[in-house]
């Protein structure tokens, strides 16, 4: 049994809480959060042990791992913090607002034997794995050029001050939505090394970025067209997709299906063949033991409590490849020529905890 | 008990909602933006037998249930088994509001929640049961006056509260829909076997469960074994979704398939044209009898 504790209990917090309450070798030692409400009715319905300050249940609830589903700003802080108690930790996506914050966070796990995994559920797609195979099977040949998509519906209309419309905790579609296909971007292609011509705008936020542009390269010399757009209430959900040209043909993939074109000679025996090749969710998805909203929150849930059954410090989503995504979040955010050395990013914003962070250390235990 | 047809009709194809490709997802959606033309699918369905309409409570279906109480003399015979909540609107609602300010956007403005919440710190079970039979009502209103004999609790909801083992809150839908509506409560689930032992647990006697069941196994959390077993011990009524796996079975081998599963009550599916929706009878016609008479004994 591995005792869990969950902090945040907002959309994703209450999805990770009711995936691993459902996993057989999961033990929900501890639920934190600043709503009384929240938490008092979980104690109460769910009867999971509830604290309202972090620190109060890293102390109390003899945790192994926390899962952190928090607003952007605040992991940074908390996963030292669970370092330094010994626990791994699973964090929902972006995983910091510092790259180099990241990087020494992954570098830290490491150090410290710690399995640590960020939220970046599309690598558990089964789509988005079977993009990965072909590539690195070598069917599309050399990589020239990528169309990467993400659209949905979040921001509609002006509206009132979340911390997802300030920048300043994390927010706005660039972290919030662009992270997810710049996360793929890496997983396929590596770290970004350089970015250019790239556009945050606004569509009906005053504060945070609705929409994101950017033109980005890669060290093998693939080059890549980002597009998001969280004002787009034409798609009923959020839709990431890719497009990807190489010298072996072209690939067309969402979350449900992947369809590859492949051109005369192609390599044989991989069960596609020249020509149009589709497959789709319904044959490419593993089975999961307990579903909600799609099979891959269960399966990178159940990966990262693997990982630390097994001990296993590196593994998918791990800190060090979530840092290289926080890089290239930064790589859009400074201006044009800033330099174009992605290694050597200055943080971008204050390094200062925000007010709310010292409220959550401050609240007393409610039980 | 109440009775269900073998055949339902479902609403997928008409929102957008296609759980194999997004192109034909977005395809069908532009099809459907003229609620016309989801009505006249809906006809033809009718008039081919299948009178029960599975639907979410999208803002959308407050159209036809419009449409169907203006015609009486037209739907005579037309039910609406009612699928809530419409998940999207509370998940984008989470996301704007938080889960208290998504909960206090859908309830009727009667303060109920505000009271409560100035009631202290803990929530009292009549708070809860208050809060969850508001919101099933505010979504009921769209069908007053309509027939509604079984009203569903969506599977994003009910899987949400399994693995958060808040097991009282399928009591209490249970109860409320049972009083209020007098109609029979039933819970779409991704996870149904589990489920099943769940709803034993509370006492309930031979819940209504519909969940995906297909020849493939796609999205049948638990195992197909365990599917079978739950359908065997008859411990459950069992409406069957996805019996097609979104296209990836062919249809004659998908129906022969179910039809031929122990314990399996209904069929639901989704179908764009009348040409499809007769085929589809006409299967089920063939494995299981005849689909335009009500009611297979239970």
């Amino acid at each position: 049994m591995t005792r869990i504790g969950v902090v945040g209990a907002g959309k994703m917090g209450i999805s990770h809480l009711s995936i691993l309450g459902a996993h057989p070798d999961v033990e929900i030692a501890g639920v934190c959060d600043q709503s009384g409400y929240v938490l008092s009715v979980l104690g109460k319905y769910s009867g999971f042990p509830t604290y309202s300050t972090v620190d109060e249940m890293i102390e109390s609830a003899q945790l192994d791992a926390v899962v952190l589903a928090t607003p952007t700003r605040s992991h940074a802080p908390l996963v030292r913090q669970c370092a330094e108690a010994g626990l791994h930790v699973f964090c929902e996506k972006p995983f910091t607002t510092e790259a180099s914050e990241s990087l020494a966070l992954a570098e830290l796990f490491r150090e410290r034997g710690l399995v640590g995994q960020v939220g970046y559920h599309n690598r558990f797609v089964a789509a988005f794995q079977e993009v990965k195979s072909i590539l690195d099977a070598g069917l599309l040949g050399r990589v020239t050029h990528v169309l990467a998509e993400s659209y949905g519906p979040v921001v509609l209309k002006p509206q009132g001050s979340t911390w997802r419309t300030q920048k300043s905790e994390g927010g706005g579609a660039l972290y919030d939505y662009a992270a997810h296909p710049l996360n793929l971007l890496n997983w396929y292609f590596g770290d970004v090394t350089r970015s250019a011509g790239s556009v945050l705008g606004q569509v009906f936020s005053r504060q945070t970025d609705d929409e994101v542009y950017s033109n980005l390269w890669f060290g093998d010399g693939t080059t890549a067209h980002l597009s998001v757009n969280w004002s787009d209430e034409s798609q009923r959900k959020m839709t990431t997709k890719f497009t990807i040209w190489g010298t072996g043909g072209r690939l067309n993939a969402d979350r449900q299906e992947v369809q590859l074109y492949l051109r005369a000679g192609a390599p044989t025996g991989s069960g596609y063949q020249e020509g149009w090749n589709v497959r789709y969710t319904t044959e490419l998805s593993e089975p999961v033991e307990f579903y909600l909203r799609g099979e891959e929150y269960s399966a990178q849930l159940d990966a990262w409590v693997r990982r630390i059954g097994e001990g296993a410090v590196a593994g998918e989503n791990d800190f060090a490849s979530a840092a290289a995504t926080d890089v290239a979040i930064q790589a859009l955010l400074r201006p044009e020529g800033a330099g174009d050395d992605a290694a050597a990013l200055a943080p971008v914003n204050g390094a200062a905890a925000p007010r709310w962070w010292a409220r959550w250390r401050r609240r007393k235990a409610i039980r | 008990m109440t009775t269900i047809d073998r055949l339902l009709f479902g609403d997928n194809q008409f929102f957008g909602v296609n759980h194999m490709s997004e192109e034909k997802a977005r395809a069908q959606q532009m099809r459907f933006q003229d609620i016309g033309a989801v009505q006249s699918v809906l006809d033809a369905a009718y008039d081919e037998g299948i009178h029960t309409f599975m639907c979410t409570t999208h803002d959308r279906v407050a159209q036809i249930a419009d449409h169907v109480r203006a015609h009486p003399d037209r739907y005579g015979d037309f039910r609406f088994f009612p699928c809530m909540p419409y998940a999207h609107k509370y998940a984008n609602a989470v996301t704007e509001d938080g889960m208290i300010g998504a909960i206090k956007r859908f309830l009727p403005d009667d303060g109920f929640l505000d009271a409560a919440f100035r009631g202290g710190k803990s929530f009292a079970r009549k708070d809860i049961e208050g809060i969850i039979t508001l919101l099933v009502d505010a979504e009921m209103k769209m069908f007053a006056g309509l027939s509604t004999p079984v009203i569903w609790l969506q599977n994003v909801v009910v899987d949400l509260l399994l693995g958060l083992h808040f097991d009282e809150a399928f009591r209490i839908f249970h109860d409320h829909v049972r009083s209020k509506y007098g109609a029979e409560p039933g819970f779409i689930t991704m996870n149904a076997p589990l489920l099943a032992s769940r709803l034993a647990g509370l006492g309930l006697e031979r819940p209504l469960i519909c969940a995906n069941y297909n020849k493939i196994g796609f999205r049948m959390s638990g195992g197909q074994d365990a599917y079978r077993a739950m359908l065997e011990s008859g411990d459950v009524r069992f409406v069957a979704m996805s019996v097609l796996a979104s296209g990836a079975i062919a249809p004659r081998e998908a129906i022969e398939w179910v039809c031929t599963q122990p314990g399996v009550e209904s069929i639901v599916f989704g179908a764009s044209s009348r040409a499809n929706i007769r085929a589809t009878r006409e299967l089920v016609d063939t494995f299981w009898g005849d689909a335009r008479v009500d009611a297979r004994p239970v």
